[in-house]
């Protein structure tokens, strides 16, 4: 590593390594969007695996520093995986099924960045949490 | 300079700004006591440790008390010395101080000369509140000089900052924490491992016992009660000078006759002068000193009278053992001289013979015992009594000093010169080298004897004579920081000199360790030095290589000046030791 | 470069590794290499989460999962469950003590709710050893920011502004130290940060060095540049390994990439730092005992003035600051001064960290504004005391402070109030006792320390402490006297005023503390002979419970003074005289019949 020549060089060098560590910020967690990916056994031999690292990957590629996209277990739609539930603060959940990773960096770019609901890949939910 | 103005007491006072507290209380005639604290500034020696606590004050506005001796003077500053806050805290450490300390006062080498039993005394201690465990340390007798007994040791530092910051000899630091704290050689060697020179200078300064002298005095009666020896006594020029102060004489008296009265009284066979031997070592040493000078010898040449000196550069400057003169020391001389020359025309076995020297310096009980400086395996001088011992010697005998009569010297070793007198102070060796080398180089009577430029208290100082046209460059160092930086100067070759003298005690040898204890008041030394230099004037001879006595034992038994046999009984030589 | 979908944060503070997080690191690396998820999943060991009651503590982010008392094995599991399946591992999570809840997420546990960590902002969310993951969090920006945007009067007056306190114990403005050490004149100035943390419990140095040690160094060279100082030197004990590695390293890495060294950010300003060790005596945590022991001196003090600022280190100004106050110093400066000072009471501005230890069942460090009442450290963050004992007293300010009752649970921390109730801020530790601990000894616990560490250089320090504590022995000997406790009082006074440096001047502080508010306790022990905490041995006594008693001459056997006699199958009897209170009867006796009060 050459010496950091200036403030910008600094500045530029926090912003690529800034996504790496934003996730571990969870001090206002409630203000972020999350993405949950199903990632039980049904979800990961349906490919959830290559879906929340296409997620992942999109997000950072976006700098979307305010998403955070977390795993979880079976959410019990096994028909649908892989599932992903996407949050945004303040909002109702929207579940999507068969989201593979090509979806999935489509899903990022239309529902996360442009706020485009995805209809078409909406499952219904058939059961409320209580 | 800025004048900063406070009140003490009550009473208003205007102080140059940097004066500490204390010494602006002095200027209202408002005494603080002090026990750690000791101002040697003509020497630029300051001990500021402020750790005994005893000097407290209270300073309007500050949360806690202040040390007086520490503490810088401020603008509008409110001191007061007196509140019974500041009282019962300066009471409350003497009497911390002495829970920790032997109460064996009335047997105690210091007792009456104690700055914390007067302390004790002035502050109306009369009950020690506090008792508990008591510091213990194993007493260090290793050295031929210097006594260590730190069970009295109350960490004012004195002698850390003279080892250290003075003579820059680094013996001593404090060690180990909390209660055992005491200030001890590095590892706790014994002083006779250690590179110190015995200078004695940390007695000089000790308030309590903690350092004291070994004492030869029980070994002086012993010899002059016995009827089959025959004991003679030298002493040096510096004691005549300093003897009157234990007596109640105004520093600077001369007491010469009294003290030679007063040492017949003691019963010593006979009583001469370290200055005949002296003026023996000017003749030597201006010899050496005029060969080196015309024969291409290393110069500077430096002299060699000083013992703990000697030690000094021995271990700090191990590659300059070729510099300094090779003379003994004149009391070695002395006592060389009377063991063979004196037992030779006198007719006496000079197994017989006990010499004793009365010295102003602790180094001296060193020196005698170092191999090089026995004479056919027997020891040149034998014993070894400071001024100081010598007054404990007078007091118990019985001897009404004051109103003695003055008495002369024996003969013949108790002729002498102004020149042999002056080795009492620093410059004073090199002024009497100067003295004889001067007329020997040229052949021509030196009117004015005096040479006022290496006289005086400054810790360096120079002077140049011209000699046959030639410029002749004379240094002058007194303390071994001062000697040091002379030394080292010489090591990277910036020296000019032809030739140096080096006294190990500031002050030369009228503020050697040994003397009566002057607790930092500088005036006294300044006396003395006065009179070495009025004793110089009062003499008929002021040359030693005109003193007839010297002369005559070169014609009868030594022959020629720096001859074979000059050599054999008069020089020495130097050995490597570590730095530790 | 790779992006990772998921980080598990796991401690690696001094108190986590001792209690295995180094393997449990270990264990993870190697579970995740085995379900081939590593360049998917990281592992990040990074600096003290303070929980260290919990260790190892093992965060998984962007979950926001926080796992405490993790083992090896229960590694293992969190790798198939959580990992693998997305499902959390509830046993493994913090339960609420009281509630018995088991809660998720860090931010709802009552340990973190109402901390706010400014100096401790990276420990547990970076990994300290990557200057990358610094970077990212805005790391050097401050710096560049001074450099190139502020001058240094600018710089000082906003940490002026902010109001921020020495971190160390004294409490003194940072601002005004580095305007005064900025005015002094000299060629060569320095900056100092004093790492020689040593209250006995404290270890929020240590931690913020193991955990963030590039804020130290970016803070070291702000002061720099504000008092014209071209050096450091990084005072820290030996016995800190952990964060003199972490610290090397970081230190290398800055030199690397040139945030350190010549021409910071083309600048034009340079700045080194240097490590110096020291040999762990408490002392040098004193500032001109520091300064004497990095010039190879004896670490003993001197009088000030002359202040460091004025005449430091090699005579030159210097300004030293403790770790926790350079912690604080960046976000002061990108968030600015009004933000922090918002933070705190009207005297004591942002936060504080503290060690919280002794009697409380959530051990560790928490950082909390200032302000907060100690019955909230103690009962919420805390957790209460443990084993629903009663509380007794909270010691602050190490050997310098004092002990503080229930009456001033109450009391809102900051520096004024701490000193106003005879204890101090310190450097931080907290020590909470209950009503098994004897307040007489816990002041000769703290005054023994003292002693120890004590210089020795005064006399009212080397001797009196020592006078002191021996006076505190006869107490606790049961051969104190009513005149001892007056004695005690004077002399701590006394000690207090005529001491050379602050550890004298605070020495006496657990004992007045203790006499002020638990006299009786003090009385007790002179007057009955009895400690009523039951600490003290030899004012023990033990007795037999007639009731309880069967006769079985058991304790008469092993009494080594035939202190007991009784008949076969009666009540036995101990002569009080002849007891030396070893125990043997008591841990002899099968019918719980002996008593000790």
């Amino acid at each position: 590593m050459a010496g950091i020549k200036s403030l910008d060089e600094l500045k530029a060098l926090r912003d690529k390594h800034r996504e790496s560590v934003l996730g571990r910020d969870t001090g206002d967690s409630e203000n972020k969007i999350r993405i949950t990916v199903g990632m039980a056994t049904c979800g990961i031999a349906s490919g959830a695996r290559e879906t929340i690292n296409a997620i992942i990957d999109e997000v950072a590629k976006e700098h979307l520093m305010n998403v955070v996209v977390v795993q979880s277990g079976c959410l019990g739609y096994c028909y649908a995986e892989p599932t992903v539930e996407v949050r945004f603060p303040g909002k109702e959940a929207v579940l999507y099924g068969n989201i593979d990773a090509k979806r999935g960096r489509e899903l990022v770019q239309r529902h996360i960045k442009n706020g485009e609901i995805q209809k078409d890949w909406i499952i219904e939910k058939t059961f409320n949490n209580i | 300079m800025n004048m900063v103005n406070l009140t003490i007491n009550g009473f208003k006072v205007s102080v140059p700004e940097g004066t500490s507290i204390l010494d602006a209380a002095k200027k209202v005639n408002v005494h603080i006591p002090t026990l750690c604290y000791l101002d040697l500034h003509d020497i630029k020696m300051v001990n500021r440790t402020a750790s005994c606590r005893v000097c407290v004050v209270e300073v309007e506005g500050r949360r806690n008390l202040a040390p007086a001796c520490a503490t810088e003077v401020t603008e509008g500053m409110v001191v007061k010395t007196d509140t019974l806050r500041a009282i019962k805290a300066r009471r409350t450490m003497v009497e911390l101080l002495l829970s920790d300390h032997p109460t064996d006062c009335l047997v105690c080498e210091k007792n009456t000369q104690c700055q914390l039993q007067k302390l004790a005394a002035d502050l109306g201690v009369r009950k020690i509140r506090y008792k508990g465990k008591m510091s213990t340390y194993p007493k260090d007798s290793s050295s031929e000089s210097i006594y260590r007994n730190l069970d009295k040791c109350i960490m004012c530092r004195r002698c850390e900052t003279m080892c250290n910051e003075v003579q820059t000899c680094n013996v001593y630091s404090a060690v180990d924490r909390g209660f055992e704290t005491v200030v001890s050689p590095a590892f706790g060697l014994p002083m006779i491992d250690t590179q110190c020179t015995f200078c004695g200078q940390c007695v000089a300064v000790c308030p309590t016992a903690a350092l004291t002298q070994i004492s030869h005095v029980a070994k002086v009666w012993e010899a002059l009660s016995d009827p089959d020896k025959f004991v003679i006594v030298q002493t040096a020029p510096a004691i005549r000078v300093a003897l009157g102060e234990k007596f109640g004489m105004e520093p600077g008296t001369i007491v010469t006759g009294k003290m030679v009265a007063a040492l017949r009284r003691l019963g010593f066979d006979k009583v001469f002068d370290t200055d005949f031997a002296a003026d023996v070592t000017i003749l030597e040493e201006a010899h050496e000193f005029i060969d080196r000078l015309q024969n291409g010898g290393r110069l500077p040449i430096l002299t060699s009278c000083c013992p703990s000196w000697v030690k000094f550069i021995e271990h700090q400057f191990p590659d300059l053992l070729d510099i300094p003169s090779t003379c003994k020391s004149p009391h070695i001389m002395f006592g060389t001289i009377a063991k063979t020359y004196l037992a030779d025309k006198m007719g006496i076995d000079p197994e017989k013979i006990v010499v004793v020297s009365v010295m102003p310096c602790l180094a001296k009980k060193y020196e005698v015992v170092r191999p090089e400086l026995q004479h056919e395996g027997k020891k040149n001088v034998d014993l070894v009594i400071t001024t100081r011992e010598l007054a404990d010697m007078l007091l118990e005998a019985g001897i009404d000093f004051a109103s003695l009569p003055d008495e002369d010297f024996d003969n013949p070793l108790g002729e002498s010169t102004g020149a042999s007198v002056i080795f009492g102070t620093t410059g004073g060796v090199i002024e009497a080298a100067l003295r004889t080398a001067y007329e020997w180089l040229t052949n021509e009577t030196l009117e004015d004897v005096e040479f006022h430029s290496v006289r005086g208290l400054d810790g360096l100082k120079e002077a140049t004579v011209n000699i046959n046209g030639e410029e002749i460059r004379i240094g002058v160092a007194h303390g071994l920081g001062n000697a040091r930086k002379l030394l080292e100067s010489i090591q990277k070759g910036e020296s000019r000199y032809h030739a140096i003298e080096i006294m190990a005690c500031p002050g030369g040898c009228i503020d050697g360790g040994g003397q009566p204890y002057h607790f930092g008041n500088l005036e006294i030394v300044k006396k003395r030095m006065e009179a070495i230099y009025t004793e110089d004037r009062n003499k008929k001879i002021r040359k030693s290589h005109e003193n007839p006595e010297v002369l005559k034992m070169y014609k009868e038994y030594i022959g020629e000046v720096g001859g074979e046999k000059a050599h054999e009984l008069l020089h020495t030589h130097y050995t490597k030791r570590e730095k530790i | 470069m790779v992006k990772y979908r998921m980080d598990l944060l796991v401690c690696g503070g001094t108190g986590c590794q001792a209690s295995g997080s180094s393997e449990v690191v270990e264990t993870f690396k190697k579970e995740i290499e085995k379900e081939g998820l590593e360049n998917e999943i990281q592992v990040i060991t990074t600096g003290c989460f303070g929980f260290c009651e919990k260790g190892p503590i093992v965060k998984i982010s962007p979950d926001n999962v926080f796992y405490v008392e993790v083992t090896p094995e229960k590694a293992v599991r969190i790798v198939k469950e959580h990992i693998i399946k997305g499902r959390v591992v509830e046993d493994y999570l913090y339960k609420e003590p009281e509630t018995k809840e088991v809660l998720h997420e860090q931010n709802e546990m009552p340990f973190y709710k109402k901390q706010l960590r400014i100096a401790l902002r990276n420990c547990g969310f970076i990994d300290p050893e990557n200057i990358y993951e610094y970077i990212a969090v805005d790391g050097y920006q401050a710096l560049g920011k001074v450099l190139t945007e502020m001058t240094p009067e600018k710089v000082i007056e906003e940490i002026k502004r902010s109001g921020l306190r020495g971190r160390g114990g004294g409490g003194f403005p940072t601002g005004v130290k580095w305007e005064m050490t900025r005015k002094s004149k000299s060629n060569q100035k320095y900056v100092i940060c004093n790492a020689d943390e040593g209250d006995p419990g404290a270890f929020m140095d240590r931690s913020i060095l193991e955990g963030d040690p590039h804020s130290v160094l970016e803070a070291m060279a702000i002061c720099g540049y504000c008092i014209g100082a071209d050096k450091g030197y990084i005072y820290i004990r030996a016995e800190y390994p952990l964060a003199i590695q972490r610290l090397r390293i970081a230190i290398n890495q800055a030199y690397e990439f040139g945030l350190l060294g010549k021409n910071i950010l083309g600048t034009g300003f340079n700045f080194d730092i240097d490590l110096k060790y020291g040999a762990g005596a408490f002392i040098c945590g004193e500032e001109t005992a520091l300064i004497n022991s990095i010039e190879g001196g004896r670490g003993e003090p001197t009088v000030k003035p002359p202040f460091p600022a004025q005449k430091g280190l090699w005579k030159q100004p210097t300004n030293i600051n403790n770790v926790e106050t350079f912690a604080n110093i960046c976000p002061i400066l990108l968030k600015g001064a009004d933000w922090f000072s918002s933070i705190g009471t009207e005297k004591s501005k942002g936060t504080k960290v503290f060690a919280l230890a002794g009697k409380v069942n959530n051990v560790g460090l928490v950082e909390v504004p200032m302000g907060l009442t100690l019955r909230e450290i103690i009962y919420e963050l805390g957790g209460g005391i443990k084993g629903d004992k009663k509380f007794k007293a909270v010691q602050t300010g190490g050997p310098s402070g004092g002990c503080i009752p229930a009456q001033n649970l109450d009391t809102p921390i900051d520096y004024d109030t701490l000193t106003q109730i005879g204890s101090m801020m310190g450097s931080g530790g907290m020590i909470v006792m209950d009503e098994d601990d004897c307040m007489v000894n816990i002041a000769k616990f703290y005054l023994e320390f003292s002693c120890e560490e004590s210089c020795g250089r005064c006399t009212a320090c080397r001797v009196g402490n020592t006078r002191m504590l021996e006076i505190l022995n006869e107490i606790t000997e049961g051969k104190g006297t009513m005149e001892h406790l007056d004695e005690l009082k004077e002399l701590g006074q006394i000690i207090k005023d005529s001491s050379l440096c602050g550890l004298g001047q605070t020495s006496p502080n657990p004992v007045l503390s203790t006499m002020n508010f638990f006299w009786d306790e003090y009385v007790a022990h002179v007057k009955d002979k009895n400690c009523p905490a039951g600490v003290c041995t030899a004012l023990l006594k033990y007795f037999i419970l007639p009731d309880k008693c069967v006769g079985c001459t058991a304790c008469a056997k092993v009494c080594p003074t035939n202190a007991i006699s009784g008949e076969v199958r009666k009540t036995h009897i101990i002569d009080q005289e002849k007891c030396i209170k070893c125990g043997a009867c008591m841990a002899t006796c099968r019918f719980n019949a002996i008593t000790r009060r």
